[in-house]
């Protein structure tokens, strides 16, 4: 079989963000960046199949500078066997964009399954996936938790607010990754020394006119400060007259 | 003035809440560019159309009803194409879905579809001349972006719970209409959609939200949990991520950044350390209450009300002192 992975790198979310001077991004300073945890999952599921079947393929694609090599090199040290970087000077916010480059390598490379992960939690938009399968014209099931491939079709599972879908579809198809789907695999020494060698193609990002602009980012008003009302059983006569007064929600 | 598209998200022949929001902000939408139509869409198996006339309760002058054996589970590329064709063939300003599982899956193909771009989990929007201009979260949630959408129609998907469903009556004339592809053709296919534990409410539409983290010790302690979303008669159960990962609970109950982005008036968080990676999934509820037996928890840090104790000993005595406060209302 012939995979595909969509990676994205994104910085680490434990940390107090600060607006950078544009005021339409985040200072990157200090921050520490990887492989999108979703994205990391998709490419376990695309090395899951590869383990059964030792003839495929899988292909990592990344969109974004120079920098993103180091998150295609972190999936092909996992395993995957060769990378492509669409090289951009950054990841626009419009997924249409991102979708159109992406869409225009993807159907250059005959994949039967294409991985996304269901959304990166730095733009917290989520359509990329689904919206590069709709101008692929291929089959796509979103944020699916488990997945089973057998002769050319596959049986996935998707969770919903409080219920959950079973979901058949044909290959080729595009799938996006929710988690629950698998654990990522950590890379071996020698996973990392051999992903060095693994070819890693650099291209030109055939970003599409974007539709949506960031106008200005802000930090979130902060909550105000805590208050302990008491201890132990004690405290919760006190804790239900200010839900019923303070708060009215009871 | 202009006309906004608005899709009712159902399963089987219920309309869901987020779906009566949609059309809400569809019908605010349509007053903030000067007063427009709003035509909702809303597509199911036999029995969804006897929900037309609540729809139009809500404000939707139209009711495009698709109403066909086929669709008793959610069809992917039958919405995607029927909706589509509608907001291609009616002109609209704006669509307006649901940032839910199926709104998450639809919105974006929707889009592309039709070769605009879109923005889910949208908090509030505005018209500003040429554009609608929306905040959306971002880095979790640590970060709120201002983004104009120059596409016309602006695709939009709201967060749920932010927009109060309102009852504005319009004349919700209905519409029959066939669906753009037939169902047994469709390449995806949702064969069943199994309900997860009959009648509990949902984590994103409940106005209340209890939920459990390791300090509850063990997968069965969860009890404790559940009779005092019980006691509250409008609440659904989460938990943390620590507690899905060892099993405890199912992967879709998990509140946090990989997981549901909750925001209902009421938040518990029992015996809940507060790591980040929660915090991003229920920061935005209105009133959070944390029980937690370290102090220096900090959970505490964005709790309205905290109670430092034993959740063993407080969750029951609150549960008891919830049941005697509902009685006598």
């Amino acid at each position: 079989m012939k995979i595909a992975v969509c990676v994205k790198r994104v910085p680490d979310m434990d940390v107090r963000f600060r607006i950078g001077a544009d005021n339409v991004s985040v200072d990157e300073a200090g921050l520490k960046f990887d492989i999108n945890d979703f994205d990391a999952w998709a490419v376990e599921a695309a090395l899951k199949l590869k383990d059964k079947d030792a003839g495929s393929e899988v292909t990592v694609i990344s969109l974004g500078p120079d920098v993103v090599q180091e998150t295609i090199r972190k999936a092909l040290s996992m395993g995957a066997d060769r990378g492509i970087q669409l090289k951009a000077d950054k990841v626009p916010f419009d997924g249409l964009a991102v979708a159109k480059a992406l869409s225009a390598e993807l159907k250059t490379g005959s994949y039967d399954l294409i991985f996304f992960g269901k959304m990166s939690p730095d733009s917290s938009n989520g359509v990329v996936g689904p919206m590069s399968a709709e101008l692929l014209g291929l089959p796509c099931v979103t944020a699916i938790s488990s997945l089973e491939i057998a002769a050319g079709k596959g049986t996935a599972k998707r969770e919903l607010e409080g219920a959950q879908e079973i979901v058949e579809f044909p290959l080729p198809a595009v799938l996006t990754v929710d988690e629950g789907l698998n654990a990522a695999r950590l890379p071996s020494l020698k996973g990392i020394m051999a992903a060095k060698k693994k070819p890693l193609e650099v291209k030109p990002a055939q970003l599409g006119e974007p539709q949506v602009t960031v106008r200005r980012l802000e930090l979130p008003p902060e909550r105000k400060a805590g208050r302990v009302v008491g201890e132990g059983a004690a405290a919760v006569p006190e804790l239900v007259r200010l839900l019923q007064t303070e708060a009215k929600v009871l | 003035m202009a006309n906004v598209f608005a899709f009712v998200e159902t399963r089987g022949t219920d309309v869901r809440k987020v779906g009566l929001e949609a059309v809400t902000a569809a019908r605010m939408l349509a007053e903030k560019s000067g007063g427009g139509e709003v035509h909702a869409l809303l597509l199911g198996p036999p029995g969804i159309a006897a929900k037309a006339a609540q729809v139009g309760q809500y404000g939707a002058d139209a009711v495009v009803v698709v109403e066909h054996a086929g669709l008793a589970n959610y069809s992917p590329e039958v919405a995607t194409a029927t909706a589509a064709d509608r907001i291609k063939s009616g002109g609209y300003r704006a669509a307006v879905f649901s940032t839910s599982a199926q709104g998450r899956d639809l919105a974006p193909r929707v889009a592309a579809r039709l070769g605009v771009s879109v923005v889910t989990d949208v908090l509030s929007f505005e018209i500003e001349g040429d554009a609608i201009v929306v905040r959306h979260p971002m880095n979790i949630g640590k970060v709120i972006a201002t983004i104009a959408i120059a596409a016309k129609p602006a695709i939009i998907a709201m967060r749920p719970n932010v927009i109060a469903p309102a009852q504005n009556a319009k004349a919700g004339r209905v519409e029959n209409a066939q669906p753009s592809i037939d169902p047994a053709t469709a390449r995806v296919k949702v064969i069943e959609t199994r309900q997860g534990g009959g009648g509990k409410l949902d984590l994103a539409e409940a106005p209340v939200v209890i939920a459990g983290g390791r300090g509850l010790k063990a997968a069965e302690n969860f009890k404790l949990v559940e009779d005092l979303a019980s006691a509250f008669g409008n609440a659904a159960v989460g938990a943390t991520r620590a507690v899905t990962d060892d099993g405890w609970r199912p992967h879709s109950d998990q509140i946090g950044q990989t997981g549901r982005l909750v925001s209902p008036e009421l938040y518990i968080a029992v015996g809940i350390s507060g790591a980040v990676q929660h915090l991003a999934g229920m920061r935005t509820s209105k009133t959070i209450v944390a029980v937690n037996k370290d102090k220096d928890a900090p959970i505490f840090k964005v709790a309205d009300y905290g109670i430092v104790g034993d959740v063993f000993e407080v969750i029951p005595a609150l549960t008891a002192a919830v049941r005697e406060a509902k009685k006598h209302h």
